[in-house]
């Protein structure tokens, strides 16, 4: 009873923020719309006995993916979005695409919803610290290498494209820029 | 008495094609990108949720990596876009094109 | 029903500790300069704080015209809120055993056997605590944003790109402990330490405890690294623009993240509630039925000794405060990232090293 009534608590929040997010404009309110969709589904991990889950999320999505978008966002100063003034029927397009994808992903779990519905082991604890760890590093090893590895690849390409070129090396990118135009003509 | 697994599927399908119809309407880059990220997590929901049904680690260990990659995507996705802003001084995606009318 | 019993307990003793810090912080800090602090509202100033709180609801609520109205209102709620829910981890002290609770009415006590005087157990209870400091970074920068000044919005940037910088040196540091004890939950990291040779884990993990203590003064913006705050600089960063009781909401958070911090570190490195020769000593001196693990007079003096641990800490920052100068920002940045990460890395691959070959 209690688990039924918080899960219909965090769907709701959820989806308030979801709705809340794409509504707005200007990207600072969307960018806490989403933190808040975060929160509520980080309570709903809680709830489906994967703490650890729930911890990364709020640690990793909440508290470093989202400060870096608001970072953005604040540094650039983004102002909201414009409003249309052409193609004003593209919105309708929009929303019945969007009404056919969520009729799809219902077709898809109304299959699962047919099947038996077994209420889940309530003795079976997988998501616990241990569990995962000891899975991580024993039968799925190769894939967390490749993660480390993929990590390095971003932090590398992140400050390689952010960097500003010094002089001499502003000179030179001009430089050959010039020669590939003459080449062309 | 528990929510059935289909309730979390119905949950995750909906923030699915909310985030889906988001990439759609938004006109500008962060916004489209905040709205794959919440394509992301709904699909984690659905790895978590099968995980918890099926007494497999397996889910909860794919969640893990997709946030990983999530976080390496963002980190190179704002840089590109922090890039692209200083060529341009905006980052609606419509002045993006460079190819003719 | 116990929980909210619990909560509202926990809650009043985190408002009083940190209201007494702020009086604590004006007193010593006179001490050190030479002065007496307060000490005109009750003797030796000891009915300060509300003094304070009253003066805070009456001042005038100045609200900036071209602010962003609702995130202007939210950024002090959430600073406060983030700072505030790590409370429910805390091990206050041992579990409480003995007590035959069938003295309370309506049949209230049957079938307990035992009282844990932490809230709420959980397994994973260190990254809950990262997780809940990560989000409070979010209270400063909206603040800074959203007051419409260009002193805030400076204050508000420097400040967050500060604590999320320190946040790794600081969830690196803790890496060591969690080796040691096995576990991310605070209980079982507090028994791990009475189970193990040293006692106390500061002994092998001294360099993850300087490297703890110095990230911590960052994330929670306190002298040394209080550029972004500091009335001479950027007139009061990202507060600026904040007057009367949000003000008052900002002030209490920093102090209360100051209370979550010594907090983490008593239960990593000095052991919590945990008073290595009470038992032996109680033994020795014949009281040993009286105090054991799981009396009640053995969780009172172990929760005494806790308190004790978290002041000590607390003064120490005070002092801190009253003694060494500030830290340029850059000068900061390049500490942080250059020299403290690596040595909290280092400190985990030689804890890994050690722990390697000892468990063969």
């Amino acid at each position: 009873m209690a688990s039924t009534v918080l899960f219909y608590l965090f769907a709701g929040l959820a989806i308030a923020s979801a709705i809340s997010m794409v509504y707005h404009k200007n990207p600072l309110y969307s960018a806490i719309s989403l933190i808040g969709v975060f929160v509520a589904l980080s309570c709903i991990y809680v709830s489906l006995a994967a703490p650890f889950i729930a911890a990364v999320q709020i640690l990793i999505y909440a508290g470093a993916i989202m400060v870096l978008v608001v970072f953005v966002i604040m540094l650039l100063n983004l102002d909201e979005d414009k409003p249309l003034n052409r193609l004003r029927y593209l919105y309708f397009v929009g929303g019945g695409l969007g009404l056919i994808l969520l009729v799809q992903t219902f077709f898809v779990f109304y299959a699962v919803m047919r099947a038996p519905n077994h209420p889940a082991d309530q003795t079976k604890m997988v998501g616990r610290t241990l569990d995962l760890g000891s899975a991580m590093y024993s039968q799925y090893l190769l894939p967390v290498e490749i993660v480390g590895v993929l990590l390095l690849m971003a932090i590398i390409g992140a400050v390689i494209l952010v960097r500003r070129l010094s002089q001499p090396q502003l000179e030179l990118v001009l430089e050959h820029e010039l020669e590939q135009e003459h080449r062309k003509r | 008495m528990e929510p059935s697994l289909a309730s979390y599927l119905a949950l995750s399908g909906i923030l699915f094609t909310i985030g889906a119809t988001g990439v759609i309407f938004k006109r500008n880059a962060i916004g489209m990108f905040m709205c794959i990220e919440l394509m992301l997590n709904a699909v984690n929901l659905t790895f978590v949720a099968f995980s918890r049904y099926y007494g497999d680690v397996t889910g909860q260990l794919f969640v893990f990596m997709v946030m990983s990659v999530a976080a390496a995507e963002a980190a190179v996705g704002l840089g590109i876009i922090i890039a692209f802003f200083r060529n341009r001084l905006s980052i609606d995606v419509d002045d993006a094109s460079l190819m003719k009318n | 029903m116990v929980y909210l019993v619990a909560v509202v307990i926990a809650f009043q003793m985190v408002l009083m500790i940190v209201a007494y810090t702020v009086l604590a912080e004006r007193k010593v800090l006179g001490w050190i300069q030479g002065r007496i602090g307060p000490n005109r509202v009750g003797p030796w100033g000891l009915l300060q704080p509300f003094a304070d709180l009253l003066k805070f609801i009456f001042k005038e609520d100045l609200v900036p015209d071209k602010s962003t109205k609702f995130v202007y209102f939210l950024a002090p709620l959430v600073a406060l809120t983030c700072a505030l829910m790590p409370m429910v981890v805390y091990p206050f002290g041992p579990t409480i055993t003995t007590i035959n609770w069938n003295f309370l009415p309506w049949g209230l006590g049957e079938g307990i056997t035992q009282l844990p005087l932490t809230i709420a157990r959980i397994d994973v209870g260190v990254l809950y605590v990262l997780g809940i400091t990560s989000v409070g970074v979010y209270g400063i920068a909206l603040a800074g944003w959203s007051s419409n000044s260009k002193y805030s919005l400076m204050g508000g940037l420097r400040s967050s790109a500060q604590m999320i910088s320190y946040e790794l040196a600081m969830g690196a540091s803790v890496l060591g402990v969690v080796m040691l004890a096995g576990s991310l939950d605070l209980t079982q990291i507090i028994n791990a330490q009475i189970n193990s040779p040293f006692r106390w884990f500061i002994i092998p993990q001294i360099i993850g405890f300087i490297v703890f203590l110095i990230a911590a003064f960052a994330e929670t913006n306190r002298v040394p690294f209080d550029l972004p705050e500091a009335e001479t600089e950027l007139v009061a960063g990202f507060h600026t623009e904040y007057s009367a009781l949000k003000f008052a909401l900002f002030f209490m958070a920093e102090y209360v993240n100051m209370f979550t911090v010594s907090v983490m570190c008593t239960v990593l490195f000095l052991g919590g509630w945990y008073v290595p020769g009470l038992e032996p000593l109680a033994r020795f001196l014949g009281l040993g039925e009286w105090i054991h693990h799981g009396t009640i007079v053995y969780a009172i003096i172990s929760h005494v000794a806790f308190i004790g641990k978290i002041c000590l800490f607390l003064f120490f920052y005070i002092w801190v405060r009253g003694t060494l100068p500030r830290f340029r920002f850059d000068q900061l940045m390049n500490f942080g990232w250059k020299f403290l990460l690596p040595l909290a890395l280092l400190n985990v691959i030689l804890t890994i090293v050690v722990v390697y070959f000892l468990n063969r």
